[in-house]
């Protein structure tokens, strides 16, 4: 196939109204659901991504943009309600998601968003991000306060367990009120170019999401080439996901600017064929408000306003906020902050 | 164009817009304030001076900061007078300088570079204020490359006396740079210069002299000594008085071609070694098969780079024509996001041109190229929204993309320097090629595509001194920058840099060539070789392989030493010039074949020369009225020197550079062209095969005019390269007199590299004569060269002279967390 024979924009199953009702309005959705479309293979043959060349556009992405002064706390809070506030381990208790999820609805001190001028703001993160076992636990200790609990799900991080297993797991996190499921893929699919199988994987998880959000983690650490991670995320998003998502935070190489790069503009061409816009979250490893502020300024740059929003970017972190809290503190009091100023998630 | 900024965090959360983020030019104004009466001094002999007046003239200029038209400081105007006192301050300080042990000449450089770091933001902040580029780039890429390049050089000043033992510096150095990257440029000329042992006048451009003023404070505090570094600010006055100036060795420019034009026009025949660093109509191409949206980008970093006022900046973009729609589509979104505005403030992508004259000039273009047809993008802006910029007194111009241009329209030919792209579309590699090449210019070129077969096949095609593959605007001390054709000659940067500021030591020690000996008058009527010919012989022009006769048809008698007559050779004349190009321009293959077999071919050269060794001898023998044994003696030098680009063919190769960034860069040594050689009187075996085994060994083709006094050598040397499988038109024989033949050679455009080594005195008009399109001379400035002596007359010095080095930049990379290099 020559490239001018460019695989037309398929129409999309359902005509994509301004708003697609939720169950609930916390995801504060303004655009139609991705309702995917079939698997197209020869747009995949089309994926290009030269490395060296994306790193280089990373590089500069902190340097040629800089917020400053009020526009900075500004930014840092609107990263802040993209943050799915996360806890991932082994030991978690019910305790320490209950506690994780009061963090959640109370990110910022009061007195500080009152400093700030944004008293009136209904401040939160962006969710709270748990594994299915916590799910109850994190929905009733949010109850009210429109903040979705995102589940884990398929078989996290490897993604290897029976995938009836898999479906069922992501089901029965819906049902104990997960708002967002994040599946992980089959890398396997991806380093053998198995399209067809992950395309099936995908579309099946979705599904079986019913109403609730599903991010695919595409595990990008463990994908080799990032013309895998590119492919990896048009598979993805023609399967239907509503967020692509770099990491489950367990693989040696996290999120990336680069990775970030390639995605961002996967979801781009994705937007310009289909109409259908989709999410992103980068995974692992932003522990800072100038990493935060870079991934923004990247979102910004390829992407526009509307993917610095939560209902299409999301941050999985857990020590980030912290660091956005002394931020914010240092831009109302002028001195630097410490941690011990704000309480803990 | 940005809207008004938020007021508030609730208005800035809503509206998420990036508001302001300046740069402080505290620091800066403290330096500015620092001169006494707001005037610079010119750095003269380790001492600030006020410049002398010059009849009539200002002894200073104001400088203007172009973002906003506020005067930033006055400068001096340097008088011919003081461009005296400062090359004499240079002469007095060169010999001690190039005396020091290279450790010592590395220490000062060293300190150099970290003086330079330590004051590394104010360097960048007042380069912002003084040129209206924008803080990022300053302070991320002029200042660092510009350190860099004094550490890179550093090492070769210590270096340099174990590497390049038999060559020496050439003296002073007299350099003008221009206003896009006043402090890179700078380093580009100094680091080198000095770290050999010259010293230097230099002149920055009258628009941008401020950070080489804060440079010469810190060549005090790095305790470089009197008279090493000298700094003469002015306009093209103190240029001129610079280029003319009877004190200095070597002239090195980087600016326009019209200028560099000028400056070799004025400094022909002086003796001044002259590096050139001139204009450029950068292709950017880019394949079906290429990473469209780093492409995108590329084109960001190529074009709206340093407001496009880059001399290698890609201004053409070249795009197949599979994919230009969504390519110019991409492009089109991708402009709308660029920020123009303040260049002290650190989101901006774009700040101003440098002065109202230049952004005229741009507008002036543009304009012309809409009424000729284009069409116009500004998506960030029209150019009445950006006059307003900077209180209205700004002089800036929105990133402009020009489609529905053709090869043909002025706007992809003229060197417009400013953010201005015309866009044309290609059908495959070869017309890709062609029209890359459709240029007077050739100092760069980017090619995208993920075929590394397609990328590397295309690099060497393109003529120009530096080609990017999947990347553009890249720099590196340890990688020469220069060009081809019209965008000047000799090269900046590396090993290859080197040369620009050094030669060889026998070189000063050349005698003149002395006057003829008269010949013993000619006999009467005596027959041609009766002696030994059964028939008469026709020497003929050797052109495109074939025998040709002279267009005019007439011919010139040759006299053997005892004055009896030798034969005739045809009088050649300008029409066989031009054949004998042409001829030479058709064997463009030659350049393409392999090196082993050009060796083959040299050998077998050899190999037929042998076999003809006695009539050869005789020859030599009659012509020069040498004896026996010394016409022997020249008969081996020529087939020795034969023997030795038979090996050289496949020797002489290029280097691998390795600069910080995660690429290898292949510095390629490639053949110039068509190589015009105008042979010398004595020695007219030897000197023949020496001058001409170098150029065709390197893959050039050559024209040669043989000797006036012994042709039948050249006529005789033709029959050789008739056997010995060399491809016709590789090597092109003109006989006639210098007189005649050496204007239309050397003048000719369609030639790319004139070396004149005859004994007509015609250096300096040969010198002249490459004004046209600006080819490469190598001249022999009336001095004789030894051709029987190796050192003077063999080996790389005539490699170097046959070949330009293309640096091609091939970024690699593919894991996540690779760590290995090359």
């Amino acid at each position: 196939m020559s490239v001018t024979q460019m695989p037309q924009p398929r129409t999309p199953n359902s005509d994509h109204d301004q708003t697609v009702t939720s169950r609930a309005d916390h995801n504060r959705i303004i655009h139609a659901r991705n309702e995917g479309m079939s698997l197209d293979l020869e747009w995949l043959d089309l994926a290009r991504a030269n490395y060296s060349a994306l790193q280089r556009r990373c590089k500069t992405i902190g340097t040629r943009r800089s917020v400053k002064k009020h526009w900075q706390a500004a930014w840092l809070l609107k990263a802040l309600t993209c943050i799915d506030l996360t806890t991932l381990n082994s030991d978690d208790t019910p305790g320490r998601v209950r506690r994780l999820c009061a963090k959640a609805r109370n990110p910022v001190r009061r007195d500080l968003l009152e400093a700030l001028g944004m008293g009136e703001h209904d401040i939160h993160t962006g969710a709270v991000c748990v594994y299915h076992e916590m799910v109850e636990t994190a929905v009733k200790a949010l109850e009210g306060s429109g903040i979705p609990v995102a589940a884990v799900s398929t078989g996290f991080p490897h993604g290897l367990s029976p995938f009836p297993q898999r479906v069922a797991e992501i089901k029965a996190s819906v049902a104990a009120g997960a708002g967002e499921i994040d599946i992980v893929i089959t890398r396997h699919h991806v380093l053998n170019g198995n399209w067809q199988a992950l395309y099936d994987e995908m579309s099946a998880y979705r599904e079986a999401c019913g109403e609730a959000r599903v991010k695919a983690i595409l595990g990008t650490g463990e994908l080799a080439t990032m013309r895998n991670v590119a492919k990896a995320s048009l598979v993805c998003m023609m399967a239907g996901a509503d967020f692509i998502k770099t990491s489950t935070g367990k693989e040696k190489v996290n999120a990336t600017l680069p990775f970030t790069l390639i995605m961002v503009r996967m979801i781009r061409e994705y937007e310009e064929r289909t109409g259908f816009k989709v999410g992103y979250k980068p995974a692992g490893g932003i522990s800072t408000a100038k990493d935060a502020l870079n991934y923004q300024f990247l979102m910004n740059e390829e992407l526009g306003h509307e993917w610095l929003q939560p209902d299409l970017f999301r941050f999985g972190a857990s020590s980030l906020l912290a660091d956005i809290e002394r931020q914010l503190e240092h831009f109302v009091t002028g001195r630097y902050s410490a941690f011990n100023r704000h309480p803990a998630g | 164009m940005t809207q008004p900024a938020s007021k508030t965090v609730a208005e800035a959360f809503d509206a998420l817009d990036y508001g302001t983020s300046p740069e402080s030019d505290a620091q800066a104004k403290e330096w500015l304030a620092s001169h006494k009466d707001g005037v610079m001094k010119l750095f003269i002999g380790g001492k600030f001076v006020s410049p002398t007046a010059e009849n009539g003239r200002e002894t200073s200029f104001d400088v203007f900061n172009p973002a906003n038209g506020a005067p930033l400081m006055k400068a001096a105007q340097a008088s011919a007078a003081d461009v005296d006192k400062a090359v004499k301050a240079a002469r007095k300080a060169q010999k001690g300088w190039a005396g020091l042990k290279g450790f010592e000449r590395a220490r000062y450089l060293y300190a150099i570079a970290r003086l330079m770091q330590k004051h590394a933001r104010l360097f960048a902040v007042l380069e912002t204020l003084d040129n209206g580029k924008t803080i990022r780039e300053t302070r991320d890429i002029d200042v660092p490359l510009a350190v860099r390049h004094f550490y890179h050089h550093a090492g070769w000043a210590q270096l340099a006396e174990k590497e390049f033992p038999d060559y020496e510096p050439l003296g002073v150095a007299g350099q003008i740079i221009p206003w896009n990257f006043p402090l890179l440029m700078l380093a580009w000329k100094i680091a080198p210069a000095i770290a050999l042992g010259n010293t230097v006048v230099l002149k920055p451009a009258e628009q941008t002299p401020l950070t080489a003023i804060l440079f010469a404070q810190i060549c005090c505090e790095a305790g470089l000594p009197d008279g090493v570094v000298n700094i003469v600010t002015g306009d093209g006055a103190t240029g001129a008085a610079l280029v003319n100036h009877e004190g200095i060795d070597k002239l090195a420019f980087t600016g326009s071609t019209e200028i560099g034009r000028l400056i070799r026009k004025n400094s022909a025949g002086s003796g001044k070694a002259l590096t050139l660093e001139l204009g450029g109509k950068s292709p950017f191409i880019v394949f079906e098969d290429a990473d469209l949206d780093s492409a995108v980008e590329g084109v960001v970093d190529a074009i709206w780079f340093n407001q496009g006022e880059v001399c290698c900046g890609g201004s053409r973009l070249l795009v197949q024509e599979s994919i230009a729609e969504r390519f110019i589509g991409k492009l089109l979104r991708r402009m709308e996001s660029l920020r123009v505005g303040d260049p002290m403030d650190k989101s901006m992508d774009m700040g101003s041109v440098v002065d109202a004259a230049q952004l005229e000039r741009i507008t002036g273009l543009v304009n012309k190229a809409v009424a000729d047809g284009a069409c116009l993008h500004q998506p960030c802006g029209s150019p009445s929204d950006f006059a307003k910029l900077g209180n209205g007194k700004g002089c800036f111009y929105p990133p402009t993309l020009l489609t529905d241009v053709e090869p043909s329209d002025e706007i992809a030919q003229t060197e417009v320097f400013g953010p201005v792209l015309a866009a044309i579309t290609f059908k495959n590699q070869d017309e890709a090629v062609s029209i890359a090449n459709n240029t007077v210019y050739g100092l760069a070129a980017s090619v995208w595509s993920e075929n590394i077969n397609m990328a590397l096949e295309l690099a060497p095609r393109i003529k120009a001194g530096v080609v990017w593959v999947n990347a553009t605007n890249q720099f590196d001390a340890a990688a020469g920058f220069g060009g081809y054709r019209e965008s000047g000659y000799g090269r900046e940067g590396g090993r290859e840099g080197l040369f620009a500021y050094m030669r060889p030591k026998y070189e000063a020690k050349l005698p003149l060539i002395k006057p003829a000996k008269a010949k013993v008058a000619p006999k009467e009527s005596s027959a041609a070789n009766a002696s030994d010919s059964l028939i008469d012989r026709t020497a003929k022009n050797y052109i495109g392989g074939k025998q040709q006769r002279p267009d005019g048809n007439y011919s010139l008698p040759v006299y053997a030493a005892d004055g009896s007559l030798a034969g005739h050779v045809g009088e050649g004349n300008r029409k066989d010039i031009r054949n004998a190009v042409e001829a030479a321009h058709k064997a463009e293959g030659w350049a393409a074949t392999d090196a082993h077999l050009r060796s083959q071919i040299l050998y077998y050269i050899g190999e037929n020369l042998a076999a003809r060794k006695a009539e050869f001898c005789a020859l030599i023998a009659s012509l020069t009225g040498q004896s026996k044994s010394a016409a022997e003696k020249e008969f081996m030098t020529g087939l020795e020197r034969v023997f030795s680009y038979a090996g050289w063919c496949d020797k002489y190769e290029g280097v691998v550079h390795t600069p910080p960034q995660q690429s290898v860069v292949l510095a390629m040594n490639e053949p110039i062209g068509v190589v015009g050689v105008v042979c010398p009187e004595d020695a007219p075996f030897a000197s023949f095969l020496s001058l001409v085994m170098p150029v065709i060994a390197m893959g050039n083709r050559a024209v040669v005019i043989p000797c006036e006094s012994a042709p039948l050598i050249a006529t005789a040397l033709y029959q050789v390269f008739d056997t010995s499988d060399l491809s016709g038109g590789v090597i092109n024989i003109v006989t006639g007199r210098h007189s005649e033949l050496v204007k239309p050679l050397a003048e000719h455009d369609g030639v790319d590299s004139v070396w004149y080594f005859g004994h007509g005195g015609q250096s300096a008009a040969v010198e002249a004569m490459t004004l046209g399109n600006l080819k490469q001379s190598w001249v022999n400035h009336g001095k004789a060269r030894n051709w029987s002596d190796p050192a003077q007359a063999e080996g790389r010095e005539f490699l170097r002279r046959a070949t330009q080095v293309k640096n091609i930049w091939v970024p690699y990379g593919e894991s996540f967390a690779a760590s290995g290099g090359y």
